[in-house]
């Protein structure tokens, strides 16, 4: 990483995995169980986070000096509402296909725990080169949790990657299905998605032992 | 540790000056594109009525509409007439899919009259009844748009919603969920208007029986099923009578 220093390459490495938001932050919960059924709609959410988040990031650290202390929360909310409303009215005029995808989408990000997360704890002390890194890190850090539950979600949920039926077709019990082999229902569920983020947590808090806490 | 941006004063001026930017902003924003989003919607409307009825761009899986460009042509050529029904006799109006189903379930609900729009097409000596409804799924409005034989026996249908949960609820959008709606009867067998369930556990995957009036549900999305089975219920009753007079 030739163009950013020691310091400014682990902004973005960190979120990555010993202080990732969902795992050790526990935030962005919420959306973690909303939208993880299946993997498409974890890659668009975690590409629709990266963007709002280094966008954000970089309005909220210019904006640092000037914006007053008693209201800043108000502000971050009404700064990042506004960037999410204008760049939906905009692909709504000219990329209406994509924008009925991510409709659904706008809401979640807006109200997204880890947005506001990092404009409070980040953003509002740094310049913002370093809180463009430290937004592409943390959304980056939150779109591969969302991924990896979208992943074991939709294969055992449904049999099925990105809508390709991977395991066989259940209907007509073809591949695995032939042998016996059945859906997990229940994957499809919020409640999994929490015991997947657990079983995560727990997989990296057993290979590294300084992020357990007393 | 006083400074500047901590005063009263200082806040409620950035307050006011950040509602006037942002609200300005988004303002504009609206009124500017707002020409372009209301063509888009229309455009939508129309590639909806069509894919009902079976004009699409449809491959093995996905649900595809007809091109933007080729779409205003196409209508015009398939649909040939377009009629409202109001408190029993239709009139025509080549305006009718532009009609708001939504400001219509409104007029309804505080005691007016609620006008029906009903988009008869034309494809291969076939004629399709096309019809649009509207009706609540899990989150938000779901919607539909369901083409009918004069038996009321469904020829192709389009869902769409909202906000219904990714993976789950809007499944409704998905062609496995959609194309068991073919074929499909509306009425029962001594041909009262039934509706079709959308049933957990008909044991019927492949959606055999036609004439059930069910079609299989999606697992994990059982309240936003139940509004479809309500809206198919609810909305596309209202037409039963019309179809009755299309059979004397």
């Amino acid at each position: 990483m030739g163009l950013l220093s020691k310091k400014d390459a682990n902004l973005i490495l960190d979120p990555l995995a010993d202080n990732n938001p969902i795992t050790i932050q526990v935030l962005g919960i919420c959306s973690a169980l909303a939208i993880t059924a299946e993997l498409k709609a974890s890659i668009v959410m975690a590409v629709s986070v990266l963007f709002v988040l280094g966008i954000g990031n970089v309005v909220i650290s210019l904006m640092r000096n000037i914006i007053p202390s008693k209201i800043r929360i108000i502000v971050q909310l009404v700064v990042v509402a506004a960037l999410v409303i204008i760049v939906d009215q905009v692909l709504k005029a000219y990329a209406y296909e994509l924008s009925k995808t991510l409709s659904v989408f706008v809401g979640l990000i807006i109200t997204n725990c880890i947005i506001m997360g990092r404009f409070e704890a980040f953003a509002l002390g740094n310049g913002p080169w370093r809180s463009f890194l430290d937004g592409i890190g943390n959304a980056a850090g939150y779109g591969l949790i969302l991924i990896i539950v979208g992943f074991f979600r939709e294969l055992l949920g449904s049999g099925t990657l990105l809508g390709f039926k991977v395991l066989g077709d259940p209907i007509e019990k073809t591949g695995l299905y032939a042998i016996g082999y059945e859906n997990n229902g229940f994957m499809l569920l919020s409640p999994m998605a929490l015991i997947v983020v657990g079983i995560i947590i727990w997989i990296q808090r057993s290979r590294n032992k300084a992020l357990i806490e007393d | 540790m006083e400074n500047r941006t901590d005063k009263n004063s200082y806040t409620i001026i950035f307050a006011i000056a950040m509602v006037l930017i942002v609200g300005s902003l988004l303002a504009f924003t609206a009124a500017s594109l707002k020409p372009t989003i209301s063509e888009n919607e229309r455009m939508e409307k129309q590639q909806n009525i069509l894919y009902a009825m079976g004009v699409n761009d449809n491959d093995e899986g996905s649900a595809t509409f007809i091109s933007t460009d080729k779409v205003a042509g196409e209508f015009s050529k398939y649909i040939k007439k377009q009629i409202v029904i109001e408190n029993g006799s239709a009139t025509e109006n080549d305006q009718a899919y532009l009609i708001d189903v939504k400001k219509e379930q409104t007029k309804a609900k505080s005691g007016g009259t609620r006008s029906l729009p009903l988009f008869i097409g034309e494809k291969d000596g076939k004629t399709f009844y096309i019809a649009p409804i509207r009706g609540k799924g899990l989150w938000d409005a779901i919607w539909a748009y369901v083409a009918m034989d004069e038996n009321m026996v469904v020829q192709g249908a389009y869902f769409d919603h909202k906000g219904e949960t990714p993976g789950l609820g809007a499944n409704i959008k998905q062609r496995f969920f959609m194309d068991d709606f073919i074929g499909e009867h509306l009425l029962d067998e001594s041909g009262n208007f039934a509706g079709i369930t959308v049933a957990k556990g008909n044991a019927d995957p492949k959606n055999l029986d036609k004439t059930d009036n069910e079609v299989d549900a999606i697992a994990g999305a059982t309240i936003t099923g139940d509004g479809v089975t309500a809206m198919i219920r609810k909305d596309l009753k209202l037409y039963w009578p019309y179809f009755k007079t299309l059979k004397k």
